[in-house]
């Protein structure tokens, strides 16, 4: 019970209403979650469109509350509405459209946006602001407006808008989806800075393998349920079972296993690029040998 | 296309106008308002806008920027021009007498005077919009206003949906280019027809974008929430206004100005000019 994020028997329902207003129904969308997230962890939460993640995320930090069960952050009850601003300094949110989460029309005074609703003094304002531009590398940009910035920046900016409060773990809501390549990269290398160098506790919702594989942990979640929850490698080891409920694994595990289904004895936990490539050159240099 | 309109006319510069409290400018600003008005005759309206071209001398903008920023209220300056020409009735015999229309003496000082009072006007509002970024002025207006929250008048929520729209005309512009790109490449006739005949041809542009709009403002808000936004309260701001001598000198200057305005009045008909 001492992981910064802790769900018990989570259930979240909402209720469908028909033309009058009537109550008809209820949808489920959260189903018996429970779940220990460690400070520090960097978690990867995957699942098609619909399965609940995004539902998940949002009870993270007290923007949706559960109607069954509990959510403690950092020991404190995500319905304790006494506390909920405790709760949101400590889990920080980065959501999908970065156009959408800046509210100020200059970067800086965005990303000092949080701050000042929590009151901080202008100087120590002054001073997170800027160790926050720095450390998503944007501090050059300090005084752009945000629309002069590229997607993958105004991102950065969305997330040093979140890391000035200090949080101690922050939850990226599909961060990359509205990125370019090139974009997504910037995000992913900062989302690992600041777990690995900052030591803040990352959970990255996302449907992109690649992503996912980064991780330290990998849950995955189908129809409200935890379906998987794994180290990354024994998780995409799994592919059929990804296959069946609509993910994907990534392409160098996806060409293993073609590989193996077409009696090449290749292992079933290469999960990236590079030791994909490793093994083909073995594999390679062995049949020239021969 | 839609990218180049400009919002607000803010011409950044580092000149001692540029760098005055912007509180201090809308105080300022106002004064000068008062001292057109209060201004009788030629003497002390020439006063006056002799004191306007010092201080855009001072800040650095164009002198070409002061037409451009008569040119939209041209029609209203000739308008009222007119009417005090034609309307106003004097004692003597009239200058011009064309069928029903007199022109007398009284009409045609009148109403250059009434030219010259507006022109100087608007010369005057746009120098403030022209050296003041609209951030600083929401800022301006946020803090002037703010003895009002006495009286429950909303002013930080008023201050922070300005700085939001500010925020949001450029993303919504860029979305109405697309918007109106996806809406010709199925067929969408947005450029030619009457009047009618085009606004009629912009529903289906302004249907999406408000749709989309009020997305944003969903998104907006819980990004908010995330942030401990919970409103004006206990709101501490990176950047403080800050006023300096400078400001209280530029009042002091602008004081006597008026005074000597008002003086003008008093003594030019005693004299007799």
């Amino acid at each position: 019970m001492e992981g910064i994020i802790n769900t018990e028997n989570l259930i979240f329902e909402y209720s469908i209403y028909d033309e009058n207003g009537d109550e008809t129904g209820k949808n489920r969308v959260l189903e018996n979650i429970t779940l220990d997230i460690k400070e520090g962890g960097f978690v990867a939460v995957l699942g098609h469109n619909g399965s609940g993640k995004s539902t998940l995320a949002k009870h993270f930090n007290g923007i949706l509350l559960p109607t069954e069960g509990k959510v403690l952050i950092d020991g404190i009850d995500s319905t304790d509405e006494s506390r909920i601003y405790d709760i949101r300094q400590t889990v920080g949110m980065v959501f999908q459209n970065p156009d959408n989460q800046i509210v100020a029309t200059i970067v800086e005074e965005d990303v000092a946006f949080a701050l000042e609703n929590l009151g901080v003094e202008p100087k120590e304002i002054r001073r997170r602001v800027d160790e926050a531009l720095k450390i998503v590398d944007m501090y050059h940009y300090r005084e752009h407006a945000p629309h002069q910035l590229s997607g993958g920046q105004k991102q950065r900016i969305a997330i040093a808008g979140i890391i000035a409060m200090r949080p101690r773990c922050i939850v990226m809501d599909e961060p990359t989806a509205m990125l370019d390549p090139k974009g997504r990269k910037e995000i992913m290398a900062t989302i690992k800075a600041l777990n690995k160098e900052h030591g803040i506790t990352v959970i990255l919702i996302t449907h992109y393998m690649e992503e996912a594989a980064q991780a330290d942990r990998v849950i995955v979640i189908d129809k409200g349920k935890i379906l998987l929850d794994d180290v990354p490698k024994k998780i995409f080891s799994e592919v059929e079972l990804l296959k069946s409920v609509g993910l994907d694994v990534p392409q160098a595990t996806e060409l293993m296993y073609d590989l193996r289904k077409s009696g090449v004895d290749a292992p079933s936990d290469i999960i990236d690029v590079d030791e994909c490539a490793e093994f083909l050159f073995r594999l390679l240099s062995d049949k020239e040998q021969k | 296309m839609l990218k180049d309109i400009t919002i607000g006319q803010f011409f950044p510069g580092n000149s001692i106008v540029h760098r005055l409290d912007s509180r201090f400018k809308i105080i300022l600003d106002i004064l000068y308002v008062v001292m057109l008005f209060v201004a009788g005759n030629f003497y002390s309206l020439a006063v006056a806008g002799v004191f306007m071209l010092i201080i855009y001398m001072l800040s650095n903008i164009s002198f070409r920027l002061i037409f451009k920023s008569l040119r939209p209220i041209f029609p209203i300056i000739l308008f009222t021009c007119l009417l005090n020409l034609f309307f106003i009735k004097g004692e003597g015999e009239p200058v011009i007498s064309f069928g029903f229309i007199n022109i007398y003496m009284e009409g045609l000082t009148t109403s250059l005077f009434m030219t010259i009072r507006i022109v100087f006007l608007i010369i005057g509002m746009s120098l403030l919009t022209y050296t003041t970024s609209p951030i600083a002025l929401t800022d301006a207006i946020e803090s002037l206003f703010s003895p009002l929250k006495k009286i429950h008048f909303p002013v930080h929520e008023l201050a922070m949906m300005m700085t939001i729209a500010l925020r949001f005309i450029p993303t919504l512009i860029e979305e109405t280019d697309k918007i109106m790109a996806a809406q010709k490449a199925r067929g969408a006739n947005l450029d030619t027809g009457g009047l009618i005949k085009k606004a009629k041809a912009l529903v289906p542009v302004l249907i999406p974008l408000f749709v989309s709009a009020f997305k944003r403002a969903n998104e907006l808000a819980l990004a908010m929430e995330c942030r401990c936004y919970r409103g004006g309260e206990g709101r501490t701001r990176i950047k403080q206004l800050k006023s300096g001598v400078k400001d209280y000198i530029a009042l002091v200057i602008f004081a006597v100005v008026l005074a000597g305005v008002i003086l003008l009045n008093i003594y030019i008909p005693i004299l007799g000019l």
